[in-house]
């Protein structure tokens, strides 16, 4: 479970995120939408730890985890798939998967699991993450966070540049995750349409705060906030 | 005929030195993106600890030993007092700071040891091998200085290519954020970069020494070649270094024994200018973009 208290990040004079709360269940989906600008991506950055918060606290299965750095974040359980994917690619596919379970040492997922999960990165595996696919791109980096089991998922745009059938099976695969594994999934999207249809819950910003905070349904079906924040 | 046998041994030689000092400064370049000049002071300093433990003790090896020791935790001082508080500054902070520590380091080493260069052992003969009634310029002591450095870069890309510390490492170098992200300590495996570089280019100033003699300023020349050497390669790939090294110190070798050795220095920056001119990501680069 990940809670957020009145989280707050400034960038010199800009408020990027302003006392944002919010809380994701284990074993669900929440979904923060908004235009671009809204302070989405500077939200997971500072739960994190790659960006310092103002003020305002971050707990983790109910241990405050504010401050620390990120490698420490990480350790206590939580996984970030950054925007733009983040595999590295200098290494291979199965460097990189390794990469993602080391700080776990023997209590990492075996690979062959995320090789079950994701068929073509096996048939890949040895290959320079440079040459994947869009599409493999996301599954080797979601792959990869889950190779360190985390409690907590935070996904920045996973649907960024992909074509629509692929979105869907992402979109699909997160729901999945989130209830077979019993993670708690933040998903920031672009695509709210796509994220509201996997998500319990759906979270809207703008200009750093939150303007609503609703189940995902009844945050689909209000043509008012759709039309005004969320472009569709 | 021998002639040329003589100058293809003792460029290879000359190059496996090269080749080191390269390693060297392509380690720290790939860890933190930082062109360290102050390599050939660092290992200067190295070397002067060693003299003064063989003096001491009349053992070669246990001077070796403590320079690579010494060499490990002068990289890791250096880095984590000097360089991490300009990490995150534009690159010319950190040059510069490479610059001042050179400066500092010659300064230094003057002072306490003085600025005239003083002879240092060579592990093992510096007579030629005899072959069929003539003599070699090789030497006994080249075959040990190639041996090391084919052992060194041997193991380096067993821990570049086999080990988890390794993958940690190349991980860092090429993408510290993300690498933070999957819980790797980046900062540790910075400092472990320079320990390592620095332990590399101690190995170099300890093999180089008998030939350059021991001075503040001894190791300047064998600087230079690393670098050649390291661009020639590509900067920021291991093999890269060892091969650039060896084809720079044959190059160097032919021009010294066909042209004359007051040429070498020139031919250096000639080569330096041709490959920045026609490849300038080098020969083995990994990556595009070079930011120097």
């Amino acid at each position: 479970m990940l809670e957020l208290e009145e989280l707050t990040t400034d960038y010199g004079p800009v408020r990027a995120v302003d006392a944002v709360s919010l809380t994701v269940p284990a074993g669900s989906v929440t979904a923060v939408l908004g235009a671009n600008g809204a302070g989405k991506t500077s939200l997971l950055r500072t739960i994190c730890g790659l960006v310092r918060p103002t003020a305002g606290r971050v707990l983790l299965e109910g241990e405050e985890i504010t401050g620390l750095a990120v490698e420490q974040i990480v350790r206590r359980g939580l996984a970030h798939v950054p925007e733009g994917r983040g595999v590295i690619g200098e290494l291979t596919v199965a460097e990189n998967l390794r990469l993602g379970g080391l700080w776990r040492r023997g209590a990492a997922a075996p690979i062959e699991e995320i090789y079950e999960l994701f068929p073509r990165l096996r048939e890949r595996q040895g290959q320079p993450a440079s040459r994947l696919s869009g599409g493999e791109r996301q599954m080797l980096s979601i792959g990869r966070a889950l190779m360190a089991r985390p409690r907590v998922l935070l996904l920045d745009e996973p649907s960024l540049g992909l074509a629509p059938l692929l979105v869907a099976q992402i979109m699909g695969l997160i729901r999945r995750l989130a209830e077979g594994l019993g993670l708690a999934v933040l998903l920031v999207e672009q695509n709210a349409r796509g994220a509201l249809s996997v998500a319990q819950r759906g979270i809207v910003l703008n200009l750093g705060h939150v303007v609503a905070d609703q189940p995902a349904e009844r945050l689909a079906a209000d043509e008012r906030l759709r039309h005004a924040y969320l472009g569709f | 005929m021998t002639r040329f046998i003589d100058l293809t041994l003792s460029g290879i030689s000359d190059g496996a030195v090269y080749a080191a000092v390269a390693l060297a400064l392509v380690l720290i370049w790939r860890a933190t993106r930082i062109v360290n000049f102050a390599q050939g002071a660092m290992l200067m300093v190295t070397t002067f600890i060693a003299s003064a433990v063989i003096t001491k003790t009349g053992s070669y090896p246990l001077g070796f030993f403590v320079a690579l020791a010494s060499g490990l935790i002068l990289g890791a001082v250096v880095e984590r007092v000097l360089i991490r508080p300009v990490e995150s500054a534009p690159p010319l902070n950190a040059v510069i700071v490479t610059l001042g520590l050179y400066t500092l380091l010659v300064a230094g080493a003057g002072m306490i040891w003085g600025n005239t260069p003083r002879s240092f052992p060579a592990a093992f003969s510096l007579q030629g091998y005899k072959v069929g009634g003539t003599t070699l310029l090789f030497t006994p002591n080249d075959t040990f200085i190639v041996l090391v450095v084919v052992v060194v870069a041997v193991l380096l890309a067993l821990l570049f290519r086999a080990t988890s510390l390794g993958l940690r490492m190349r991980a860092s170098a090429f993408a510290p954020e993300v690498a933070r992200l999957l819980g790797v300590r980046v900062g540790g495996m910075f400092t472990l970069g320079w320990a390592l570089a620095a332990l590399v280019g101690a190995i170099a100033g300890v093999l180089v020494a008998p030939a350059v003699f021991l001075g503040p300023n001894s190791f300047d020349p064998v600087l230079i070649g690393g670098f050649v050497a390291a661009v020639l390669g590509g900067l920021d790939s291991p093999p890269g270094a060892v091969v650039g090294g060896i084809v720079l110190g044959l190059a160097l070798s032919y021009v010294s024994g066909y042209e004359g050795s007051s040429l070498v220095p020139l031919a250096a920056l000639a080569i330096l200018v041709i490959v920045l001119m026609v490849r300038p990501s080098g020969l083995f680069s990994a990556s595009k973009e070079r930011r120097v």
